[in-house]
């Protein structure tokens, strides 16, 4: 079956056989690896992206059913060379050892962030509940969050969806927010 | 791991998808947020030959203001129950079950109507509805039936759902000032309830009027807790009886015991969430309760 999204703000178009997962899909098709697959049963969260601007599992969402949608993986973040907040901020306060987590982590954080700019830190624990880190034990993952939401947001920062490098992110025309790039809490809906 | 091959239908519309399920027959199976479902087929234990994806069609997701009614399409996330203004005033309970399943990830993704139809004998809004006396719209193309909650449960992971039939529409009643609460026994957030707890009222003067309760995760499906219920109805809740009637709650019932719990342990937690709820709902102090 043909499917079509935009994947970090660039259209992709492919065949795809239906019972391809949508990680699959990310790493093998579009060849971006930085979505990891850790438990590959639905629990650790090492394989979140945004689709429409939401969080979700992408090894328990069929690439079909992402078919016309707006995806964001880890490596839509960076606005050419330039790091996002929240990438700066896992950096700064060290939130990675191993890193297997990391890209689950962050793009969990920015679903957060995108619709709650200033959270408290039971919110911060919250939204990383569908998130597991074997090595951190959380404390430095938490605290890089609540740093990135008080980081400048000087581009795409945490305070909007992450901003793909070119150009919109395919929401219909109808969307103000996102046309003048203005913040927008709870992108996507 | 990936799942058998199938062919993916992705009708448009409710007419479309029932017209499906009956030309493909059993060997058809309806995919809402795929949370069970996929994961299922991927471990092989579902292999159906068609997949027919509900998420395409839009008029399935609706909350809507009926009155006495609060009519909810099945497409419906656990998200936008626990988001819904329209819910939280006027159905807390279901918001409030809604909050504690699975993780952020989940509910995003997972639907009332595919928790319902899933039929866990540990899922939270199974319970959530049941304690609400929802009623189920089931449609097919041999016409539309409801039924209540109390009638759709036959067991573990089966209900009254025939193969050609969607869930379409859950129906709670608008019950805007009654007591309600959810509390949920588990192990990590993100895990499926040991026990769980879901009950309603009102107060009358000082006894408590229309209380329902249901549980879930203790037995092969969700049950009502009728004996609690009549014990208390028209009673004021008071500790000694909240206390004598929530040691006897698990009288009678098969209380099942796995990995993550002995079957006394299991009734032991029940007990305590049991007791812990009717104080919820009739605003008892009693010993600290953790917010899980
Ligand atoms: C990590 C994780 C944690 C979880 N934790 C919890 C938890 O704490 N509590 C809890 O209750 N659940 C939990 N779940 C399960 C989750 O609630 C599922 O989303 C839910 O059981 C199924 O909803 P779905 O929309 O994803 O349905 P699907 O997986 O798409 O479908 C489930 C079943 O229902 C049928 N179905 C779906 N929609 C319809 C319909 N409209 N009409 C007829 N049949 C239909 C399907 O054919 C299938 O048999 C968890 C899941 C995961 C992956
Ligand atoms: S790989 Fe998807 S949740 Fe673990
Ligand atoms: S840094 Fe190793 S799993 Fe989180």
């Amino acid at each position: 079956m043909r499917i079509r999204v935009r994947l970090n703000g660039r259209t992709v178009e492919h065949d795809v056989e239906p019972r391809l997962l949508l990680v699959h899909f990310i790493r093998q098709v579009a060849r971006l690896t930085g979505t990891h697959v850790g438990c590959d049963t639905g629990n650790c969260g090492a394989c979140t992206v945004l689709v429409e601007g939401k969080a979700v599992k992408s090894c328990l969402m069929l690439a079909v059913q992402a078919d016309g949608k707006d995806i964001v993986t880890i490596e839509g973040l960076a606005n050419g060379g330039g790091l996002h907040p929240v990438q700066r901020a896992f950096i700064e306060k060290f939130g990675v050892q191993c890193g297997y987590c990391t890209p689950g982590m962050i793009m969990s954080a920015c679903a957060l962030l995108a619709s709650i700019p200033s959270p408290s830190e039971f919110e911060v624990r919250e939204a990383l509940e569908g998130n597991l880190c074997m090595c951190t034990g959380y404390e430095q993952i938490v605290d890089a969050i609540l740093h990135a939401s008080t980081l400048d947001r000087g581009h795409g920062g945490p305070r909007r969806a992450p901003q793909a490098p070119h150009g919109r992110l395919g929401h219909g025309p109808g969307d103000p927010g996102r046309a003048s790039g203005t913040t927008e809490a709870g992108h996507g809906r | 791991m990936t799942p058998e091959r199938f062919e993916y239908v992705a009708p448009a519309s409710l007419d479309e998808a029932t017209s499906t399920l009956r030309d493909l027959g059993d060997e058809a199976k309806v995919m809402a947020g795929g949370q069970s479902l996929l994961s299922l087929m991927k471990l092989r234990l579902a292999s159906p030959r068609y997949v027919v994806d509900l998420g395409r069609v839009p008029a399935l997701n609706y909350i809507r203001d009926e009155g006495d009614a609060i009519a909810i399409g099945a497409l419906v996330t656990y998200a936008e129950l626990k988001a819904s203004a329209l819910l939280r005033e006027r159905c807390a309970l279901l918001p409030r079950a809604a909050s504690v399943v699975g993780d952020v990830q989940v509910r995003n993704r997972g639907t009332i109507g595919g928790a319902l139809a899933h039929a866990d004998p540990a899922g939270d809004l199974c319970a959530a509805v049941l304690a609400l006396d929802a009623r189920l719209k089931l449609v097919s193309t041999r016409g539309e039936r409801w039924v209540w909650a109390g009638e759709f449960f036959l067991g573990m992971y089966a209900s009254v759902l025939e193969p050609d039939e969607v869930l379409a529409e859950i129906r709670v009643p608008a019950i805007a000032g009654w007591r309600c609460a959810y509390l949920k026994a588990a192990r990590r957030p993100s895990d499926f309830a040991l026990v769980g707890v879901a009950v309603r009222c009102r107060i009358d003067g000082r006894a408590c009027a229309d209380l329902a309760m249901a549980i879930t995760g203790v037995s092969d499906r969700v049950f009502r807790a009728r004996s609690v219920e009549e014990a208390l109805n028209g009673r004021e809740l008071e500790t000694a009886l909240i206390e004598e009637t929530a040691s006897r709650s698990m009288d009678g019932v098969d209380v099942s015991g796995d990995i993550h719990a002995s079957s006394e342990y299991r009734t032991h937690l029940a007990r305590v969430y049991v007791s812990r709820a009717i104080r919820a709902v009739g605003a008892i102090s009693g010993p600290p309760t953790p917010s899980v």
